[in-house]
């Protein structure tokens, strides 16, 4: 039945379309693409340029006398491999604490009609519209108290609790959506709440926790912000305080830049690619059904 | 350079085992306690659910909310550069520090009218491109073609790169010599144009950056809003004779909308929270000619050491938003139906 119907749809919008359309939305499609790629593929065509090239005003993609040396000087020459280890153990530190305290606040908004439950809900949302940078200066000055200054701790700290609401709001819609009779069979088996909720609803939200997982540790992994203001000795820069420093030093370092770029997008580029989908229902918070 | 050794792996990984023991410790006494008081004690009937929520509680506590109050507190002191250990707290001080955001230039020129003016600007114009844009991509992408799934990838590319690198990048696109931006200018018969230098034009490229950066988000958001409103709906209006733009404005429209109102409203709050592309590509110069409200409370904070008059600065920029966005909620029925 819904078989026929969509190919119904599919055999009609397409002969709607005249031959003409169809390649104005194709030529439309084809110009949007390249605007999006364009800056990318530049970033790339840098990445490849010989010292002597640097600064040059060719615009081909592979660069004369092309070589890898800027990815050479980035990784030999450079802090680079520090930095990422730093962006590294800090964002996996992070994403660990603040998962567990997501994953069991969530449970019990899903399956709790707990007093406060509303309110608690609407104040998690709400504090997705703080400004950014407005509990910077708190945080800033609660870290150089207790002596966290520069620290992986002080770093871990800060950003533990700052995707807690959006993982909650993922988390608690999934767990909504598996039946409770299933804990309930658990519980009459003799297991208790907390059994069945670590036996049953933990690996049955794996990819929820996955994709909240992901978002927490994108969230520390791309942060400026708060690694501009917590770090200030550069054996502890996070990468993207260190890319900046980089860039700082355009006219010698576009190209090592630009190779950094490359080496941290693509994976990226790619693990986004690989999650988009559950990212934007959970930014929307199920207002998109597909 | 500093070479990534063993030593200093051991050394991160024991700073960050050392800190989750504490935490699990942590947890493990408060839940203990929690366990007696509300369970053994009070034979609580919500116990369970408490508890759970308990270390998620805690931390938003004090990540969160003791910041926020701890902020408030602050704009009540003289707190800055001279002042970070002895400073003073009094009522004086805070009406010193609010009046000082709307009367006196909140860096060196530009005053706080001005910078929300901008904001303002800067957010309806990003906004309106990112929400034309991304549903003029969408409605694109919303029929049966060729090499969709290849167009939508590729299309989400500048959503999908770190922000940083993006902005990062788009800064070296805009010099004046060397930046592709006025190198195409030039092939194409054009002048180039000093995008970092003239306060306008870096305004100009800032807003490039960002529609740039934005309509993916909103192309991914309402592509799978256009794609969830079932054809019937258009079929029983073209069997009435309906135009195009009919059925969009009386089928498209009303059913995107509980897809674009979250949308939009985070979209709104995310760009008139945008720090990263002003930052990084124009640091708000030339002559704070592209700060924008959340930059300049940055600046006057971590660059001009005005801790009490960044806090009062801050909690003013929060107010603002905050009105928005309830005033918003209310008129458009918001959220409805995700608290269920």
């Amino acid at each position: 039945m819904m078989r026929t119907a969509s190919k119904r749809r599919v055999f009609r919008k397409a002969r709607g379309d005249s031959p003409a359309k169809r390649a104005l939305i194709h030529a439309v499609l084809i110009v949007a693409c390249v605007m999006a790629v364009y800056p990318f593929l530049r970033v790339i065509s840098v990445s490849l340029r010989p010292g002597s090239q640097l600064l040059s005003t060719n615009l081909a993609f592979i660069p004369p006398g092309a070589s890898f040396e800027n990815y050479r000087a980035l990784i030999f020459d450079r802090d680079f491999t520090i930095w990422l280890w730093n962006s590294l153990i800090v964002s996996a530190a992070s994403v660990l604490v603040g998962l567990m305290l997501a994953a069991t606040a969530a449970y019990a908004f899903s399956r709790w009609k707990f007093p406060g439950r509303r309110q608690g809900l609407l104040f998690l949302l709400t504090t997705q519209m703080i400004p950014a940078g407005m509990l910077l200066l708190p945080i800033y000055i609660m870290v150089v108290r207790l002596k966290l200054f520069n620290t992986y701790t002080g770093m871990a700290i800060a950003y533990s609790v700052g995707s807690v609401p959006f993982s909650t709001w993922i988390l608690k819609g999934y767990y909504d959506t598996i039946p409770r009779e299933l804990e309930e069979a658990a519980l009459v088996d003799g297991a208790s709440p907390l059994m069945a909720f670590w036996r049953i609803v933990i690996p049955l939200s794996t990819p929820a926790l996955a994709i909240a997982g992901l978002f927490g540790f994108m969230t520390a992994w791309n942060d400026y912000m708060m690694a501009r203001v917590m770090l200030q000795k550069a054996n502890m820069f996070t990468w993207p305080v260190g890319f900046q420093k980089l860039m700082d030093q355009f006219q010698t370092a576009w190209g090592q830049f630009a190779a950094a770029s490359v080496l941290v997008a693509i994976p990226a580029l790619a693990l986004f690619l690989y999650s988009s989908k559950w990212l934007v229902s959970g930014m929307t918070l199920g207002g998109v059904k597909e | 350079m500093i070479p990534l050794t063993w030593e200093i792996v051991a050394r991160g990984l024991t700073e960050i085992g050392r800190l989750l023991g504490i935490i699990a410790a942590t947890v493990v006494i408060l839940e203990t306690l929690a366990y007696l008081i509300l369970y053994r004690l009070l034979r609580y009937k919500y116990a369970l659910p408490f508890m759970l929520l308990l270390p998620a509680l805690v931390g938003v506590m004090l990540l969160i909310i003791y910041p926020f109050g701890f902020n408030i507190y602050l704009a009540f002191s003289n707190m800055n550069m001279f002042r970070f250990k002895d400073f003073s707290v009094g009522l004086s001080y805070a009406v010193t520090n609010f009046l000082d955001v709307f009367r006196l230039p909140v860096l060196q020129k530009v005053t706080f009218f001005q910078l929300l003016g901008r904001t303002v600007l800067w957010t309806a114009v990003n906004v309106t491109c990112h929400v034309l844009g991304g549903l003029g991509l969408a409605i694109l992408l919303n029929r049966p073609m060729r090499g969709k799934g290849i167009y939508r990838t590729l299309l989400v590319v500048p959503w999908a790169l770190p922000q940083v690198i993006a902005a990062l990048a788009w800064r070296g696109e805009f010099h004046y010599q060397y930046g592709f931006v006025n190198l195409l200018l030039q092939r194409m018969g054009l002048s180039p144009v000093q995008w970092l230098s003239d306060p306008k034009w870096a305004f100009v490229a800032v807003v490039l950056v960002n529609v740039w950066l934005g309509i993916p988000f909103m192309m991914v958001v309402l592509l799978g809003g256009l794609q969830s409103i079932s054809q019937e709906y258009y079929d029983a209006a073209q069997i009435d004779g309906a135009s195009g733009w009919q059925q969009f404005r009386s089928i498209t429209m009303p059913l995107l909308k509980p897809v674009l109102t979250p949308a939009v409203i985070l979209g709104v709050v995310w760009t008139f929270n945008n720090f990263n592309v002003i930052y990084l590509v124009t640091r708000g110069g030339p002559m704070e000619g592209t700060d924008l409200l959340v930059t300049s409370m940055f600046k006057a904070v971590f660059e001009f050491y005005r801790y009490g008059f960044g806090a009062a600065y801050a909690l003013v920029i929060f107010v603002f938003l905050f009105i928005f966005s309830a005033v918003y909620l209310r008129l458009s029925g918001g959220f409805k139906g995700a608290w269920e």
